[in-house]
């Protein structure tokens, strides 16, 4: 007869040292390291971004040699994306998601654990595949791009394997943190918090959740046969053994299209919270938001290929991918409807995060814009691999997703901290950062028009005026987010007390349990469930 | 006499090493295979050190698990999450095998017809003239970087008893099963070892298999996009069967131990579940790669 001992779990002090952070069983720490390691790697891929801009300034040889600009190029898309928007995203899922569902904590808490410290190992692998360059005897910098594609990607050195193994690492913990945050949202409620009552970001890392579980393995299994085709002699991507490196292109996309709405749903859950805070409105129309949301789920994992329309598939084909597109568009565009519906008649202020949010329903909507010409084929024939498509994804991918992570931290950073920011320096922030941002990309719309091709170092004379402002926005753009740092830096060393809800229109609409907490929130939260109604 | 104050909180667990741990072992596994693909000397003793990392930190992880299910600090809601995170791992493990499954497809509808020269984006007059397409492809388009496959598998012999094997394995398992719900330990016992043994004659029979095909059919890694297909298929999945016995090992130990009850035995339910999971992509493997 075994009367189980009740342990004392209400020690609310925090363990000292390195073992609190290393060790980590707990949401919220687990959450500050992964938003503190996207704040890094934030800095990290934007180091190489100035490189970038930098050698474009001019054209022609610079700074760096052709290799390495490719190399640059490659590692600053999987920095940002891998590194910087992921794990950003999962640390607010990690700190919000339980507190707003009234968990004690995620579901799996060593796993999350792992998850996070997943990041770092693979940060490391990736960054030595940068930097193995260096060291003669290994081949081939990886001069491919983000996509990887063979057949240069299997002729690539050292650097190659070290990528695709970074990959690997990124591939388990994107999983092993989806798979514990969608059992969260299932399994953690609390009682009285049915499904159709979580904040609409929880919903959005649901989907996010299901999207990475399905698409990661595929992205491994591809970038697996890669490996074998690099170094066991299979086929898989050669013609001449019976393979197809069409076939690669497939597998990325079956990744890669997913993942920008991976990017993007976070954000867009931050959105369908700040904007009826700031509105003082409910959400307008929170379950169609959720099933467009669901709808987008769908229709992302079904239009992979519109990113490969010039490598000869059949009519019928790419007549089915351009369909299915601009089908995007009609959940998109809903969802984009539904923000303004929120704010109309609303009593709206426009403190930072919702200075972000309405930023970014005008810029995302003008590359949705430029995505539905893209998406249509003889268009596509004319910008594919131009900088029409590069302004296009950074329309879409800086304000649709990096923007709606600002808006988050600005709208979350008083309840983790407990301090209010500087709202001067906000909105200093914002400016700078926007019209920055809309000075660097908005020029390669035209570069891209005129013909200017993407990943190539050197370039025609005729693009000088546009890729010097385009710098110039980059350099400025960049700088701006020293003002970031300093902001963050400032909020966590002390400021203003912020109350337990710091914003007077946090509770309207479909609020979560969050606000309920104190700012910051102790270390373990709702060790007892609270009841809802 | 077991009291029930556990099902009160959800367990929390304490500040734990071994998520550090198996970070720091998976980093120097994949690191030496990195390595030693290029061969670089470190390669091998990376991997070597991160493997034992790894074994480590299998027996130490899952041994606090075990601790911890046994002392009942696990609610239902607890039991809940590990099943719900069992769902999602296998499923996402399912769109893995889907992955080499489509490819397998995507080559012998969609690409290798268009090369031997069918449909509206026939090549063969372009690349490789007079190229035509069979499944299994003996005839490579051009031989000179591949080995020359002389005889495919065939769906009769070894393969066919293998999948008798599995297919009587996912029987036994569930007979053991039913002896853990009817608190009959013996059957629960023997159902398992059957399992195992059942799992390890197929291993080893795909083992003989495999050095059949490389020394007599000519079938390898490089005899081109049938050897490519076939290994990479049937060699995913013996890695899972592996994998699947050791789980089924340790949950046999288990139970002679008496760890399970009829109502917290998710341990086991978990293995089952991988192990039917394994069962039906053998199924397909069977279907696609060795029959059709």
């Amino acid at each position: 007869m075994s009367a189980v001992i009740h342990e004392d779990h209400h020690h609310d002090e925090p363990p000292r040292g390195f073992k609190r952070w290393l060790y980590s069983t707990n949401h919220k720490d687990i959450g500050t390291m992964y938003l503190i390691f996207a704040l890094v790697m934030l800095f990290v891929g934007g180091a190489m971004a100035m490189l970038i801009r930098a050698e474009l300034f001019l054209p022609g040889l610079q700074i760096v040699n052709p290799d390495l600009y490719n190399n640059l190029v490659t590692d600053h898309a999987l920095v940002m994306i891998f590194g910087m928007v992921m794990p950003a995203a999962a640390g607010m899922a990690n700190w919000m998601i339980p507190m707003m569902i009234g968990a004690p904590d995620m579901a799996l808490p060593r796993m999350n654990n792992m998850s996070f410290w997943l990041l770092p190992a693979a940060a490391i692998l990736l960054l030595a595949s940068l930097f193995v360059q260096f060291i003669p005897g290994t081949g081939v910098p990886v001069n491919t791009g983000w996509t990887i594609y063979p057949p240069l990607s299997v002729q690539v050195g050292l650097g190659m394997d070290l990528l695709i193994f970074s990959v690997h690492l990124l591939g388990i913990s994107s999983i092993m943190a989806s798979i514990n945050i969608v059992t969260t949202i299932l399994n953690m409620r609390a009682p009285g918090m049915t499904m159709m009552k979580m904040p609409l970001f929880c919903w959005a890392w649901f989907f996010t959740g299901l999207l990475l579980i399905i698409v990661m393995p595929v992205l491994a299994g591809g970038v697996t046969m890669l490996l074998f085709d690099r170094h066991f002699g299979t086929s898989f991507f050669d013609a001449a053994g019976g393979g197809d490196p069409v076939l690669f292109q497939h597998l990325f996309w079956f990744f890669g299209h997913p993942e920008v709405y991976v990017l993007l749903l976070p954000s867009i859950g931050v959105l369908g919270l700040v904007i009826p805070t700031f509105s003082r409105k409910p959400l307008f129309g929170y379950k169609p938001l959720v099933y467009f949301m669901g709808f987008l789920f769908a229709l992302g994992l079904v239009v992979w290929a519109h990113h490969q329309y010039t490598i000869g598939m059949s009519l019928g084909v790419t007549t089915y991918f351009m369909i299915g597109t601009i089908l995007i568009s009609i959940p998109i565009g809903l969802m984009i409807f539904n923000f303004i519906f929120t704010m109309w008649r609303g009593s709206i202020t426009f403190e930072t995060p919702m200075l972000f949010a309405i930023a970014i329903i005008l810029m995302f909507s003008f590359a949705g814009v430029t995505g539905v010409m893209l998406a249509v084929v003889p268009a596509d024939l004319q910008y594919h691999d131009t900088y029409f498509v590069v302004a296009h994804f950074h329309y879409a991918l800086i304000p649709g997703a990096v923007f709606g992570l600002y808006a988050g931290v600005f709208y979350w950073l008083p309840k983790w901290t407990g301090h209010m920011y500087d709202e001067k320096l906000g909105k200093i922030f914002f400016w700078w950062t926007t019209l920055s941002f809309n000075l660097t990309f908005f020029p390669q719309h035209f570069s891209g028009l005129a013909g200017m091709p993407r990943r190539i170092v050197d370039y025609n004379i005729q693009y000088v005026e546009f890729n010097q402002i385009s710098s110039i926005g980059a350099f400025a753009f960049g700088l701006s987010h020293l003002l970031f740092l300093y902001i963050i830096i400032k909020t966590v060393k002390g400021g203003e007390k912020a109350a337990d809800k710091p914003w007077e229109g946090a509770q309207i609409g479909t609020p979560g349990l969050e606000w309920t907490l104190p700012s910051p929130p102790p270390f373990h939260s709702f060790t007892t469930p609270p009841k809802i109604q | 006499m077991t009291t029930s104050t556990a099902d009160q909180t959800y367990f929390i667990p304490e500040p734990s090493r071994w998520p550090a741990i198996a970070v720091i072992g998976l980093f120097f596994t994949v690191l030496g295979f990195a390595l030693w693909m290029n061969d670089i000397s470190m390669g091998p003793i990376s991997t070597a050190i991160g493997g034992a990392i790894l074994a480590y930190l299998l027996f130490g992880w899952f041994g606090d698990v075990i601790d911890e299910n046994l002392s009942h600090k696990y609610n239902d809601e607890v039991d809940r999450s590990f099943r719900q995170g069992m769902f999602w791992f296998i499923t996402s493990e399912v769109f893995f095998f889907i992955t080499f499954f489509a490819c397998l497809y995507y080559f012998r509808n969609i690409s290798l017809p268009s090369l031997g020269g069918t449909g509206h984006l026939a090549a063969s007059h372009m690349l490789w003239e007079g190229f035509t397409y069979t499944w299994p492809l003996v005839n490579l388009p051009d031989v000179t970087n591949y080995t020359q496959l002389i005889e495919p598998m065939g769906a009769g012999g070894i393969p066919a008893y293998n999948t008798i094997i599995l297919l009587s394995s996912g029987v036994t398992l569930t007979w053991a099963h039913w002896g853990l719900k009817k608190d009959n330990q013996k059957q629960l016992v023997l159902g398992l070892i059957m399992t195992v043994v059942l799992g390890l004659t197929f291993f080893t029979l795909q083992a003989y298999e495999y050095i059949h095909a490389y020394k007599e059919l000519g079938l390898t890694l490089n005899s081109g996009i049938y050897g490519s297909t076939f290994y990479m298929l049937t060699g995913f999945h013996g890695f899972h069967v592996t994998i699947g016995t050791i789980m089924l090992i340790v949950i046999t130990v288990r139970s002679m131990k008496g760890h399970f009850t009829e109502d917290n035995h998710f341990a086991f339910e978990g293995v089952a579940w991988y192990w039917h999971f394994v069962d039906v992509v053998w199924l397909g493997l069977y279907v696609f790669v060795y029959w059709l």
